[in-house]
């Protein structure tokens, strides 16, 4: 492939422009498409199209969210809407192929809804009013285009968000877009992406170094993974743009072991680029040189907390370390580091492309624009959803995935993860913002989103999640290391039904000095799954006591 | 070193990595993807080339819950236990499979046929329960799925865990 300049981008064309005679078909192929089995069925659709002596490419491409709908399979036929199939086996792959081929109408059955008609995308104009409830700023390109081909990126807009800011922009005029978009980060903690640019562009050191934190910790969400392996080029993107507006020769992807095809589609994304002039010496013909490696973590839940991440990437033991000194003014190697979720970068082309008054549009008070939830557990629909903020937590847990799936009602929703906090079911018309969860003694978090419906009991979770800090604690602090052992052994008595009244307040004072001591924030947030549990439903923990005569 | 290994893929992961900054796990990694494992020797040949001492990369592979120092036997089958898995009755399957191979979580068969471990969260939690063996991963598992492919573990399945 050829290097690229700003002005090949800036001429090209978009694919929607491109009118094609063949019928396009896609297969999700992703982690989850392919766990649901989309290669037999991507083999099959080929298979069938060569016997009928068709030549039509099938394409691969990444998730569109509907993960418990896997495989999915689109059709769009010349000058038609595209209809996508659910739950495809390969003997339904053969016969959609064989309609296909012959020119016959697509079977009825099978059919699930489209990207279409679940969300808005970013840039596309919306059919109706009281149209698809999700909207796709992050997602833009997740189920839409296959992601090892940066052509199909660069046919969405790929990389002119890059070449605008290369050729007009100053860094502070970035900022300064990113800063009336309102962004905040999308890892969980919610501080304004423009501050963390600036100041780590002010501090002073002998490099800049930007990393973008890939670590996905939260098990049981995996947004990060979704768009890393769905529309890699867009966080390269937004790495390359941080890399120019802090000053940075070099970045670094810290990506969790755990995720081989995000690996995969990123060291794809990064040959790609550099061979388009994307990456590398004089990027796009400027005097802008910058380049990307990868780093990978070994299953360590604290190495996605920034001082933590530093240490890894560094090649060490992933212990954090006091702040400040903060990564923006110290980190990597010394010198300061911009440290970004990955889902905060994939917002920055949208940012760049249409401006941060449009961003600010989306969403509700300080807390704008999208964010892609993974919403699991017992709903009907699991999958990704990427939503406006300000839309209530019922809007998407009955509204877009349906409900609970086993009839049993709703009891709670839990977000943030192991650090995060339950959120009972007769709360569920807050909106989601960072203020109203956290208002609610749980947190944004980076995107997980489980659904427990009466059948959990929410004193076994608990000691879940206060388990699985405690062996992801590194040990380093007291505070986190024998506050955490200390209550999950309370948590396991009560659960046993030997705890007495005592315990309860114990595991109160334990959770404070946590919060209160602990030197990072995984035992800052051990305590709030437990914490927030107590608050909605101490009567669960009190009818295991000794003392309530059971 | 491991029957199957040899110095020179040792040297190759050294070579790739000597100089570039932060890369011991990098390195590491190398290994275990060649081995399935980090054997002992190769890990000082990998320190002696890359001037590592040894305890400073036993420091790293003791942390990092990823590294197996020990041979894993063929078939890695890992049941995951983060949230969405947990709540979908991942704790049951962990003791199916368990029964099933007469091992503990971190044990390896007799026979080296099996490992059994407990991994937290692959990143395919709408399709909860996951388990995965080797690099395979088997989505919406149930005890009788289970099973059924602890019997015949070799459909489909290569690359590493
Ligand atoms: C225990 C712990 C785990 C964390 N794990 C992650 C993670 O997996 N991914 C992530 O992006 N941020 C994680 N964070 C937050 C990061 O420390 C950091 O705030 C974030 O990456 C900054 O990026 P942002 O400003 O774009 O959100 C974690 C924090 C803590 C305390
Ligand atoms: S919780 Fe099991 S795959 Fe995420």
């Amino acid at each position: 492939m050829a290097r690229l300049t700003v002005a090949d981008l800036e001429a090209r064309a978009p694919a929607e422009a491109q009118v094609s005679d063949q019928p396009k078909i896609k297969v999700g192929m992703s982690t989850c498409g392919m766990a649901a089995g989309a290669e037999p069925v991507f083999v099959a659709l080929e298979a069938e199209l060569r016997r009928r002596s068709v030549e039509w490419r099938v394409a691969r491409t990444g998730c569109a969210g509907m993960c418990s709908m896997e495989p999915l399979v689109e059709v769009t036929l010349p000058g038609q809407p595209a209809v996508m199939f659910g739950d495809v086996t390969p003997e339904f792959a053969r016969h959609l192929a064989a309609a296909c081929a012959a020119g016959k109408p697509l079977p009825v059955e099978k059919r699930v809804p489209g990207i279409a008609d679940l969300a808005r995308i970013a840039g596309e104009p919306v059919a109706t009013e009281g149209g698809p409830r999700q909207y796709r700023i992050v997602m833009r390109n997740c189920g839409v285009i296959d992601p090892e081909e940066i052509d199909e990126y660069l046919d969405r807009g790929g990389y002119k968000a890059l070449a605008r800011v290369l050729s007009t922009m100053t860094p502070e005029q970035v900022i300064e877009e990113l800063k009336v978009s309102g962004l905040r980060g999308r890892g969980g903690a919610g501080f304004p992406a423009w501050l963390k640019w600036s100041l780590t562009r002010e501090s002073a050191g002998e490099e800049h170094l930007i990393v973008c934190n890939g670590d996905e910790g939260d098990p049981g969400a995996y947004m990060d993974r979704s768009v890393l392996e769905g529309d890699p080029h867009a966080v390269l993107e937004g790495m390359i743009i941080g890399g120019y507006v802090i000053g940075a020769k070099s970045g670094f992807f810290y990506i969790r072991a755990e995720y081989p095809l995000a690996i995969q589609r990123i060291e794809k994304a990064l040959r790609q680029a550099r061979a388009s002039g994307l990456l590398g010496n004089n990027i796009l013909g400027t005097d802008f040189s910058f380049n990307v490696e990868i780093r990978l973590g070994a299953g360590a839940f604290v190495c996605g907390e920034e001082t933590a991440l530093i240490a890894s990437v560094e090649g060490k033991r992933g212990t954090p370390s006091p702040r400040p000194p903060y990564p923006s003014v110290k980190g990597l190697w010394g010198q300061p580091t911009m440290i970004n979720n990955v889902e905060s970068l994939a917002n920055l082309t949208q940012i760049v492309l249409r401006g941060g008054e449009w961003f600010s549009g989306i969403g509700m008070g300080k807390s704008t624009g999208t964010k892609v939830f993974a919403v699991t557990g017992k709903v009907k629909h699991a999958g990704l959803v990427e939503i406006p903020m300000g839309m209530t937590l019922r809007e998407v847990v009955e509204g877009i995935c349906g409900g609970s799936a086993s009839g049993s009602p709703i009891k709670a929703v839990q977000t943030g993860g192991p650090s995060g906090g339950l959120i009972p079911a007769r709360e569920l018309d807050t909106p989601i913002t960072y203020e109203h969860l956290q208002k609610l003694g749980s947190y944004m978090g980076s995107g997980g989103m489980i659904v427990m419906d009466e059948t959990d009991d929410l004193v076994e979770l608990s000691r879940f999640y206060l388990g699985f800090c405690v062996d992801e604690s590194c040990g380093k602090c007291a505070p986190c290391r024998i506050g955490g052992t200390q209550m999950l052994r309370l948590l396991d008595r009560i659960a046993a039904g030997k705890g007495n009244e005592g315990d309860i307040a114990t595991i109160r004072r334990l959770a404070h000095a946590m919060q209160k001591a602990s030197l990072c924030g995984l035992g800052q947030g051990a305590p709030n799954p437990v914490l927030s549990a107590l608050r909605y439903f101490e009567p669960e923990f009190r009818g295991r006591l000794t003392s309530s005569g059971n | 070193m491991s029957p199957t290994g040899t110095e020179d893929d040792v040297a190759a992961i050294a070579k790739r990595w000597k100089n570039k900054r932060g890369s011991l796990i990098m390195a590491l990694h190398g290994l275990q993807d060649r081995y399935g494992y980090v054997p002992r020797e190769a890990a000082m040949s990998l320190g002696e080339q890359m001037d590592v001492p040894l305890a400073r990369i036993y420091e790293v592979l003791t942390f990092y819950n990823y590294f197996r120092l020990k041979s894993p036997g063929k078939h890695v089958v890992s049941v995951c236990m983060g949230t969405a898995c947990y709540l979908k009755g991942a704790p049951q399957l962990l003791s199916r499979a368990s029964e099933e191979l007469g091992i503990k979580p971190g044990e390896t068969t007799a026979d080296g046929e099996f490992h059994l471990q407990v991994v937290r969260c692959v990143g395919c939690c709408g399709l909860a329960p996951v388990v995965t063996v080797n690099a395979k991963l088997l989505a919406k598992v149930t005890g009788e799925s289970l099973e059924a492919h602890l019997l015949t573990p070799t459909t489909a399945e290569d690359g590493k865990a």
